[in-house]
Order: structure tokens, then sequence, then C-alpha cells
């Protein structure tokens, strides 16, 4: 029996320090970045485009409106092939295909990323190049890069979604009859929606932090992007690009980059929480 | 079920303990590889020079068996911050040091190296003048058909920031300009080949020792990058590649110094497209 209290007390002093690392992290980041956003100016380091940190100018503003374009896009890829996979996997292919796929499914999240940019550089890039102009590197290749890698996280909590509808539900609908087809827009969907609203949420939260990919086929300059073609700077790419170089009020402001990355994950996480609680708390029978 | 559990306890006890072991060895291991040994030199730093350092390692492994070089990229800042806190025996440099850093490391002239601004092979412009080449990375340029190409947009491809590469070309060509925000940034001498490779609207900069056939040099202000041109001088843009060491050399690295100064390792540089020191 003592030695049970020791092992309780081992493995919560191990569970504690996973909190206090992460605790440590966060001031470590808000100390070094804060100081440099009050120093630069919270609208000049949140509204400019001029970012040349040689002269001492620290504007991300291009930066955050190309991480939001590059994950809007990819969720928008992400979603219509994740939400269809979903549905497919839960209610239309045989019991035996299911196990099959998901597995396959699951195992693409576990390649590497920089697999993912070397495939988006090496076929996609040339592609959309050719047939569509511009550099290639661009908003779209990074959008579609990443959808994929999404694909994963998205498509195996929205399974989880549409698994947790009762199956009463379903049952009531061809009950009345619904067609397989309507049962599936009219109440399945409806009564998982905020379960798949917090997957999309999640799987946004996953793109807008990769970063080896997006620095592969993003093009990283520093204009805001005009179009889908042009190329994009994210801000995960503007720390990873400069880090290894940087000192002084250059290091800073990477870290207060880091803090509006930081931010902006913690606002996506928060969010996706607050929206798969409410499913709890108010389901309604459809 | 109670007795199941507590068999069950006691043997993740041990799996603790054995964890604990291994956690503590990998921690020792990595201790012990940051700290830089005595017998092996390691070398940090600008991506350019790595190649070349690396090949350099190679000849003197054979040429010494048992001595160990080690050599890492990072980049040109990061060669000097690891020259710095000795975290790598010789850092690599490929820029002149600022006056700053000058006070602090003592830099070791390796090799000379011209700047190559390299072009697409369909691409028919063969030459331009620095002044034409300011103006085109600051985007006031921004269709070939105003330097005698083809009608089309400009795409010009420029390094990281803290690159040597990228700064080498900042004081070489831009002087006061600043670089277009169009411009597009990859993080390595690699990445920008395999774009100018494929894109015929493409214009990047990179080692001159780094050309491969693939790409298309251009000549600037009439005069061809050539390792002849460099060593005469006649070539506008050319940079120093240098080791840096700060503070005490170990004996380990002085050795590998000297070797790659010596008419062998200068000759292992010039035969692979650097301009040796003579």
């Amino acid at each position: 029996m003592k030695r049970d209290g020791v092992i309780r007390a081992l493995l919560l002093g191990v569970a504690l320090s996973a909190i206090f690392g992460l605790a440590l992290i966060t001031v470590f980041i808000f100390r070094e970045g804060v100081p440099i956003i009050l120093h630069v100016g919270v609208r000049k380091f949140f509204l400019s485009t001029d970012w040349d940190p040689s002269l001492g100018r620290f504007g991300i503003l291009s930066m955050v409106v190309g991480s939001l374009m590059v994950t809007v896009g990819a969720a928008a890829i992400g979603v219509v092939f994740s939400l269809a996979l979903a549905i497919v996997l839960t209610q239309f292919s045989p019991p035996g295909l299911s196990a099959a796929l998901k597995p396959v499914i699951e195992l693409l999240a576990g390649i590497p990323s920089v697999v993912y940019g070397f495939v988006g550089v090496v076929t996609l890039v040339p592609l959309i190049r050719h047939w569509l102009g511009g550099p290639g590197l661009s908003v779209l290749a990074a959008s579609i890069v990443l959808g994929v890698m999404i694909l994963p996280t998205i498509t195996s909590i929205a399974i989880d979604a549409l698994e947790a509808v009762p199956r009463s539900y379903l049952e009531g609908s061809i009950a009345l009859g619904a067609t397989r087809w309507q049962t599936v827009t009219m109440v399945l969907l409806r009564a998982a929606r905020s379960g798949l609203i917090a997957a999309v949420i999640l799987g946004m939260g996953r793109a807008i932090g990769e970063t080896m990919a997006v620095i592969m086929v993003a093009g990283n300059a520093l204009d805001v992007p005009h179009s889908l073609l042009a190329p994009v700077r994210t801000l995960t790419s503007n720390i990873a690009l400069e880090m290894g170089y940087a000192s002084g009020d250059h290091r800073k402001a990477l870290f207060a980059t880091g803090v509006t990355l930081f931010a902006i994950i913690t606002l996506l996480n928060t969010a996706a929480l607050a929206v798969s609680r409410r499913r709890v708390g108010k389901r309604r029978a459809p | 079920m109670v007795g199941r559990a507590h068999a069950g306890t006691a043997r993740d006890g041990a799996t603790v303990s054995r964890f604990a072991c291994v956690f503590l060895a990998v921690v020792g291991l990595c201790a012990g590889c940051t700290r830089t040994s005595g017998q092996s030199v390691t070398l940090l730093g600008s991506t350019s020079i790595q190649p070349f350092a690396e090949m350099l390692a190679e000849r003197y492994a054979k040429e010494f068996p048992g001595r160990l070089v080690e050599v890492q990229g990072g980049g040109s800042t990061a060669g000097l911050q690891a020259a710095e806190r000795g975290l790598a025996n010789i850092g690599m440099c490929s820029r002149s040091l600022t006056p700053k850093e000058a006070l602090v490391f003592t830099p070791i002239l390796i090799a000379r190296d011209g700047l190559a601004l390299v072009v697409n092979r369909n691409n028919p412009v063969a030459d331009l003048s620095i002044g034409q080449l300011r103006d085109l990375f600051a985007g006031h340029v921004t269709n070939w058909k105003e330097l005698g190409g083809q009608d089309g947009p400009i795409r010009p491809i420029t390094r990281e920031e803290g690159s040597g590469t990228r700064e080498s070309f900042v004081r070489l060509v831009m002087g006061k300009e600043r670089i277009s925000g169009r411009a597009l940034t990859q993080e390595s001498n690699g990445a920008v080949k395999e774009l100018v490779k494929g894109d015929p609207a493409a214009i990047g900069y990179m080692s001159l020792g780094l050309v491969s056939q693939e790409l298309k040099a251009m000549a600037i202000e009439d005069i061809q990058p050539t390792v002849e041109n460099v060593l005469a001088a006649r070539y506008h843009l050319v940079r120093p590649l240098l080791f840096v060491t700060k503070g005490s050399v170990t004996p380990a690295a002085r050795m590998f110094i000297d070797f790659v100064l010596s008419p062998e390792g200068q000759a292992v540089l010039a035969t692979e497209g650097l301009v040796g020191l003579r």
C-alpha cells in the first residue's frame, strides 16, 4: 500500500511537471515577446506590413493575414473531403471497408510534414505555375498541402461526432419515410453540428501552427498576398526562417510573433471547446 | 482483481525505474555531446561553405585516420553565435565581419567566392549591370522586357534574413536600397536552385561554386562569373569565405585549419569551383 502512495506521488509529479513545463514556456514567450510589442507600439506592430529587422521595423500584419488566408484555405479544402469521408465511413460503406480505411487515414497523420512539403514542391508547385500562372509557391499551394495534412484530424473527430448521434434519431427519421440521404443531411449533420464545427476548428488550429511544409511551398514573400496565386509568409514560417540568426530586438520580435500565434491558437481551441461543450448541454431532438 | 492490480503496480514500479535509468543515460549522453571534446572538431555555420567544408572534412579524415571533423549548417550568423558560445570549434561565415564582430572573433580567410546571379536556362537575358540588378531586386523593374528579355514578370528570389549570402548580396549590390517585399524567400541555396531550375521567370543569387549545368549564370557588367575572373579581381561580386574562432583554438581545430590552408586543402576548394588564396 505504501508503494501505491509512492507511485501515485511519482505519477502526479510527472503530470504536474508537464503542466509546469507548459506554464514555463508560456511565461517565457510572453516575457520575451510582450515588451517589444509595447516598445514598437501595439498599433504599429499589428497593423504595419513593414517587416525589416535590419532597419528595426517590425510590422507583422502581412504575416497575420497570410496565416489566416492559408488556414481558411486549408479548412475549406480539408472540410469538404473530411466531412465526405466521415459521412461515407460512418453511414454508407460496409463495416469491413470502414475498418480498413480508418487506420489508413490515421496513418496520414503520421507522415512527417517535411514529406508533405517536399511532395508539394516537386509536384503541386510546378502544376500551379504551369496551369494557373504565378510563381507556383503560393497561398493556393500552401492551402492544398495543409488541407491534406489536416484531413486526418478533422476526419477522426468528425467520425466521433457522427457516431455519437443516437441511433434512435436515424431510425426515427427512416421510420417517418425520409430517404437515407435526407436522414444524413437533415438529421445526422444537424444533430452532430457542434461536434463537426469543433472538428473543423481543431483542424484549423493544426493548420495555422504547421511550419515546415508551409515554408517549402508558400514562397515566404513579405508582401500581403493579393491573390490565391501570390506567395505568402505565415507567422510560423517567419519565426522558423529567421530564428536561427536573430539576436536582440529581432529575436524579441520573433517571440512577439510567437505571442500572436499563441493568442490565435488559444482562441481557436477555446472556441472549439466552447462549441463542443454546448453540444452536451443543449442537445435538442431534431 | 485487487491482487492483479497490485502485481501490476509492482511491475510498473520496475518499469518506471528502468525508464528513469534510460532517461538519465540519455541526458548524460546529450550533456556529453554538446561540449566540444578535445579530439573531434565541430564546424557550424554558412550553408554556402557547408558542402565545401564537408568535402574538406572527408579528405582530411582520409589523410589522417582517426581525426574526426563534424560539419553542420545553420547559416553564417548561427555560425558566429556557435563560435562565440563554444558550441562549435570553428564557425563558418560567408560574408565579411561587421566592425563589432571583428572585435570578438578571429577571422581566417579560407577562400573567396563569386556571387553568381542565376536564371533559368531558357531565359535569353545574359548580361545585367549592377544598377539593373539593384532595380530588379528592389522591385522597380518588374518585366523581363525592360532588360532585353521576353515579355513577362520577373520573379526575384532572395534568401532569408541573416543568411551570409543575402548579406553579401545586399552589401555588394543593393547599397541603400531594400530588397522588395514581393521577392520569394528561400532558406537554402538548394531551394533557390530548385526554384530557378523550374521557373523561366525567376532570378536568384548563390555561391558561384554551387552553380551547376542546370542553371545559367549571368554576366555582370559584361564580365562572366568564372573562377579566372574572380581570381583576377575582374568580377564585381566577390565575398570572403571565413572560418571564425573565438579565443584560443584547440590543437585539433588548429590542425584542421592548417590543412584547409595548405596547398592540398586549397586544391580541394579549387576543384570544387571556389577561388583559393594562391
